[in-house]
């Protein structure tokens, strides 16, 4: 499989000396959930196995949005069975957005890297292995999934999908160089002080505040390290992507082109 | 330099060189071939670029990879995780 890493900037933020021992690391799994009552369970008794069979410190932290579908029940069940230490509830009232879930997660977040993924078994966690080691590999700042390189790809997708998909990856990558391959991914490895000085700085929403984070970063001279995931798309029947949606993208991307 | 600058910079400069080679303000006694050629440039590498995005975003589409396994693998584990949480007493 190959995985790729990015250039580093010029002047190096600080970052922590990788002789820290991996038994101090602990890595939180911040879940924004919004009717998930299905899914819940299996992304965490899937979480739990990646975890366990690698030895891997973690906790679980699920931001409900007050889901009318029962989504929290199930995870007040979940907390029961695997312990409280490691499944944290933090729900909300309402469904107030992707970025504020963040911000709202990490004030909880024990560890020291920040997992960011969905909740709808679109990302797999057997990744996340993966992903630690790549981070301590190249000491990375943050370490972005890609769907778009090496094994990386995507389940679910027809023709027309995959070429918006493709064709908006391409003017992205000319518009910005931003020096990751997958700049709408949405499962990341942060260190927690990156990914808050980011959300700090971050004013979009959507696939677009997915993009601005990696922007930022290569800004801010963060490290950037990728590894190919597959990402399987469950609600294909669907359209997910209508032109509201891509022409909110084309709006933030020319708004991050004239603006970073 | 936000990348916008960068763009209307590097556009700038790549059609001041034009401007001033096609009309001959830099003085330089330019062969007729070379003026031939130097006149639809612009026109020429624009469609070129048009044809390389598609090219590339063609074959990108192409080889996009398809993940069967990965469908095959999390639909049996769903099965085993359903299996092993209730046993341990979920109620789905």
């Amino acid at each position: 499989m190959a995985s790729t890493g990015a250039s580093r900037g010029g002047a190096a933020s600080p970052r922590p000396p990788q002789g820290r021992s991996s038994r101090q690391d602990k890595y939180s799994v911040l879940l924004p959930t919004y009717n998930e009552r299905e899914n819940l369970p299996l992304i965490v008794w899937l979480l739990v196995k990646s975890f366990s069979e690698s030895a891997i410190n973690y906790e679980i932290i699920i931001i409900d949005d007050g889901s009318p579908d029962g989504t929290r029940e199930v995870a007040e069940q979940l907390e029961k069975i695997y312990g409280s230490d490691r499944i944290l509830l933090r729900p909300r009232e309402k469904k107030l957005g992707l970025g504020t879930a963040y911000i709202h997660g990490i004030k909880h977040a024990t560890g020291n890297y920040v997992i960011i993924m969905d909740a709808d078994l679109s990302h797999h966690p057997k990744f996340i292995p993966e992903f630690i080691r790549k981070q301590k590999e190249g000491n990375f700042d943050i370490v972005s999934g890609t769907r778009y390189k090496g094994n990386g790809g995507v389940y679910g997708w027809d023709l027309k999908r995959k070429i918006i998909s493709r064709g908006a990856n391409f003017i992205t990558q000319i518009l910005l160089r931003p020096g990751a391959s997958d700049l709408t991914g949405s499962f990341r490895l942060y260190r927690k002080e990156v990914l808050q000085k980011l959300i700090e700085k971050c004013v979009s929403k959507g696939y677009v505040f997915q993009m601005e984070m990696i922007v930022r970063a290569r800004q801010l001279n963060y490290t950037i390290g990728e590894v190919p995931i597959s990402f399987v798309d469950r609600v294909y029947g669907e359209s997910k992507l209508g032109g509201n949606e891509i022409v909110s993208f084309l709006k933030g991307l020319l708004t991050l082109f004239a603006t970073t | 330099m936000l990348k916008l600058t960068q763009w209307l910079w590097g556009l700038g400069l790549l059609d001041s060189a034009w401007a001033a080679l096609t009309m001959g303000a830099l003085d330089l006694e330019l062969s007729f071939p070379c003026q031939e050629v130097l006149w639809p440039l612009p026109a020429y590498l624009l469609v070129s670029a048009g044809c390389y995005a598609l090219g590339i975003v063609g074959y990108s589409v192409a080889t996009f990879h398809d993940c069967e396994d990965a469908v095959r693998e999390l639909q049996s584990q769903i099965l085993e995780a359903q299996a092993d949480l209730t046993r341990n007493g979920l109620c789905f």
